[in-house]
């Protein structure tokens, strides 16, 4: 997964949002926050476990809490993986 | 047949309140895993073929309940052998038996570890695949003796005290995903584990059940039934006494 590119990665997070939490594609940009999409606790433990999966890498509690937006979460898993 | 489609697991199905639970559920139309301790399999083989022989789907499969390694393992082969995991039965339990004073701090760590240890391990790994499909029923065997308490059983009666604890919890977790967590605090039940009692104890016991006997594998059977089935969508949360009146 290390050869991924940006633009590669925001598309499989989008695609995991649209999924987990139920939104339109077009309402999911890098600067939105996960708090803008209605998540609560329980979906962000469901995505960050589905980004976990998806991208082979292991998101710990104190990274997880800081990832608030779509973008923050692109950048974690780019420099994790 | 209200359980047509739905996948069941049930933890320590090889005898007494567990082989009950399976067959009964199985009976209603799921396909059952029956989960024994490794190296016990006949006993799991024959429940997995009274099953079969009824015409209902089910199979074995060995893992050590206070694991985490092997219960994550036992749930995946589920999920893989049947599709999903829609039902978690945590019945799997063990007693070690001591007054206080005199209990050994591996009697109390065997207990905690293989009742209680056990649910949450279980449930963790059962909750992906149920929060997935955003549905799903968890039921765990609690006791009478969680409930009011037994003299000889603090580690037990604390394990299955901590059941109802993390029974709540968990159930305010995912209700809004409509997962339903419940307990069933059985009261003296003939089975393996209670034969061991003595008989005096046992005639003893009888007269302080307010039903006047000693309940059945069935009786609990049939309430955790009822608690996996259409009928009890709106409970969750809940601890169902089945003990002949001991705790009201």
């Amino acid at each position: 997964m290390a050869d991924l590119n940006d633009q590669a990665i925001f598309e499989k997070v989008r695609s995991i949002i649209v999924e987990q939490l139920g939104v339109e594609e077009n309402a999911v940009a890098l600067e939105t926050s996960f708090e803008a999409m209605n998540a609560d606790s329980l979906d962000i433990v469901e995505l960050i476990m589905a980004l976990e999966e998806t991208f082979g890498i292991e998101i710990p509690d104190e990274a997880a809490e800081k990832l608030l937006t779509v973008g923050t979460a692109v950048e974690y898993i780019k420099a994790n993986s | 047949m209200f359980l047509e489609n739905r996948v069941a697991l049930v933890t320590g199905a090889s005898q007494g309140i567990g082989r009950a639970i399976a067959l009964a559920v199985a009976k209603n139309g799921a396909a059952v895993a029956v989960n024994h301790y490794p190296g016990q399999s006949d006993q799991a083989d024959l429940v997995v073929e009274q099953i079969a022989m009824a015409g209902g789907r089910a199979f074995p499969v060995a893992a050590d309940v206070s694991k985490r390694p092997e219960v994550e393992e036992m749930v995946d082969s589920v999920v893989k052998r049947f599709g999903s995991l829609d039902i978690l039965i945590n019945n799997a339990g063990i007693t070690r038996d001591q007054l206080l004073l005199r209990m050994k701090d591996q009697d109390w760590d065997a207990v905690l570890a293989t009742n209680l240890n056990s649910v949450f391990y279980c449930t963790r790994a059962a909750l992906k695949w149920m929060l997935k499909s955003r549905s799903g029923r968890v039921v765990s065997l609690a006791s009478v003796v969680g409930v009011i308490g037994n003299a000889g059983q603090a580690n037990y009666g604390a394990s299955k005290a901590g059941i109802i604890g993390f029974t709540k919890c968990v159930a305010r977790e995912v209700a809004s995903r409509g997962i339903n967590v419940n307990a069933v605090a059985p009261g003296y039940i003939r089975t393996e584990m209670t034969d061991r009692i003595s008989p005096q104890a046992q005639d003893e016991l009888q007269g302080t059940i307010p039903l006047g006997r000693i309940g059945t594998p069935e009786d609990v059977a049939g309430a955790v039934v009822f608690l996996v089935s259409p009928a009890a969508d709106y409970i969750t949360g809940q601890v169902l006494n089945v003990d002949g009146g001991m705790a009201m």
